[in-house]
């Protein structure tokens, strides 16, 4: 019971900050916004890896796929977002 | 070493947390951006020390990086392979592979655990859940959008609304079994099953151009999908990252609604376009009242106006003439005018498209304007071009309380001395009504197909 109230305390100051953050950033950027925290939400590669890593076939099948997939999002995430942030310029 | 893996990932949360702080502003984005897949890399840094990785020994790092090497090249391929205009299907992808990752991770979870709590199968089931409507549902807007297999009209069949309740009551009665008999593995696979359908069954209903919304919400699905996998995990980067996403989505999908002042529950069903109004019809509104111009005609009317305001809509990006209209206007600020952009939010087929598009042509983001900033400007503009745009521009929004977009706010182009309208025809747009801008005073219709209509009168002012 601790560790879930330190995780749900954990979950809803994140939600507030990412609540406050998120509204600051101007309807301009709201495309990168979405594929840049898509590419934060493939985290998940996280505890793909650590499944991999558990012993038992089962897990470790499971986990290889999944961290193949959160790591598509991760790298196409990021590296979309930079190629479009790019382009966006100031008046030369 | 526990803490310092726990430490690592303080460090790639605040990294996550500043990235999302510099996106404010379009000269500090793209170090943002940067320091997001820092903090990502820290993460996965940190991870290799967990207790399990180490005992999996050379092998599992080997199995890691292969697993990931392979992820790492589709990921790259698609992010430089894709074009802008297909920018909310790549989204949507992504999205939908995070949610898959999670179901995966959550059910290798419960297979392991050996004597699970409470909480581990609460959030097993979540994410279960949400991962697996979160995969299907961007299958099914990606193919949408892309229009391979389904149609992006809405699709409608008898008891819609039925079956979804009826699949999302089996979805938590198979949650509950799930929590109640951790060693049920199969009924966890049948509520990934059941919710699979669920993801298809929600979001077939959300037409083409609503997608904007759906995707915002899919997205912060996929967060919602990675905080539950942290609540199994027990993971805090997982959940602090997850519910970042998950705000973030939830407010774009709030702000596209409120733009086309819609509930998300209308936009969810596919409303839109059931009930039609029983306005004036075409023939009524347009009846001898349009005027159509020519781009010589068009270029005079530019020769000497002070100032002009582009407003872009989908059409104009669907026929890829950014970068003639980015031409244009270097042609007419070179004669002095200033020319700026209306973008209304709902735009392009997903929040901000629009901006990126026109980015990608070389506008200056200054140039770009919001609805709210640039709708009080129209006065003291000489001339409006609407370029592919329709709804977005049409008066019965304010005028008509029984329009199907009735107080959808609009850029109030009517206010400027003079309008032109490029559109291939008369053809109503995706509410399906008429607009009585077209057949306005100050108007004037300029028919023909964006790119090639873009260009002639490119020359003309050229000419002129």
């Amino acid at each position: 019971m601790e560790t879930f109230i330190t995780a749900l305390t954990v979950f809803v100051l994140a939600v507030f900050v990412g609540v406050y953050v998120i509204n600051r950033v101007p309807p301009l950027l709201h495309t990168p916004l979405m594929s840049g925290s898509n590419a934060i939400s493939g985290i998940t590669v996280v505890g793909a890896m650590i499944s991999i890593a558990t012993p038992g076939r089962v897990s470790t099948i499971l986990g290889f796929i999944a961290v193949a997939l959160a790591t598509i999002n991760v790298v196409g995430g990021f590296l979309v977002t930079d190629r479009m942030l790019a382009m966006f310029r100031k008046k030369e | 070493m526990l803490s310092l893996i726990n430490i690592l990932y303080l460090v790639a949360s605040v990294l996550f947390i500043l990235g999302l702080v510099g996106l404010a502003h379009p000269k500090t984005a793209v170090r943002a951006n940067r320091m997001g897949a820092l903090g990502m890399l820290v993460a996965i840094v940190g991870t290799l020390l967990d207790r399990n990785v180490i005992d999996a020994g050379m092998n599992g790092f080997m199995l890691i990086a292969a697993a990931m090497a392979v992820g790492g090249l589709i990921g790259a391929v698609l992010a430089l392979k894709i074009k802008m205009t297909a920018m909310p299907q790549m989204v949507a992808l992504l999205n939908g592979f995070g949610g898959a990752a999670s179901v995966l991770v959550s059910g290798a979870a419960l297979h392991d655990a050996s004597n699970p709590n409470m909480q581990l199968l609460i959030a097993t089931a979540a994410g279960g859940v949400i991962g697996a409507v979160t995969f299907w549902g961007s299958l099914v807007a990606f193919d949408k959008l892309q229009e391979w297999v389904l149609p992006g009209k809405p699709i409608h069949y008898p008891m819609q609304q039925p079956l979804n309740i009826l699949l999302a009551l089996i979805a938590i009665g198979l949650a509950v079994w799930v929590v109640r008999d951790p060693s049920a593995l199969h009924a966890y696979w049948a509520l990934v099953v059941v919710s699979s359908i669920l993801g298809i069954t929600l979001t077939i209903p959300i037409g083409g151009a609503d997608m904007p919304v759906a995707i915002a919400l899919l997205n912060s699905y996929s967060g919602l999908a990675g905080a539950a996998t942290g609540f199994v995990l027990n993971n805090n980067a997982l959940i602090i990252t997850g519910s970042l996403v998950g705000a973030s989505g939830i407010i774009l999908s709030q702000i596209m609604c409120k733009a086309m002042n819609r509930s998300l529950a209308n936009v969810l069903l596919g409303k839109m376009g059931a009930g039609s109004s029983d306005g004036a019809s075409a023939d009524e509104t347009y009846a001898g009242r349009v005027k159509s111009t020519s781009p010589e005609e068009i270029a005079m009317l530019l020769e000497t106006a002070r100032r002009v305001v582009i407003v872009p809509g989908y059409g104009l990006a669907v026929s890829q003439a950014q970068h003639a209209v980015r031409e244009l206007a270097s042609l007419l600020e070179a004669k002095g005018a200033t020319v700026e952009y209306g973008i209304h939010p709902v735009a392009g087929r997903m929040p901000g498209h629009m901006n990126v598009l026109l980015a990608e042509a070389d506008v200056p983001y200054d140039k770009m304007k919001e609805m709210s900033e640039i709708n009080p400007t129209f006065g003291q503009t000489d001339v409006v071009l609407v370029i592919g745009a329709n709804d977005v521009v049409n008066p019965l929004a304010n005028t008509d309380p029984t329009s199907p977009i009735a107080g959808m706010p609009i850029l109030e182009v009517g206010n400027a001395r003079s309008v032109i309208v490029m559109k291939r025809s008369l053809s109503p747009g995706f509410a399906g009504i008429p607009n009585p801008l077209f057949a306005a005073d100050n108007c004037l219709m300029y028919f023909g197909d964006g790119k090639a209509a873009v260009q002639a009168l490119v020359a003309a002012v050229k000419e002129g």
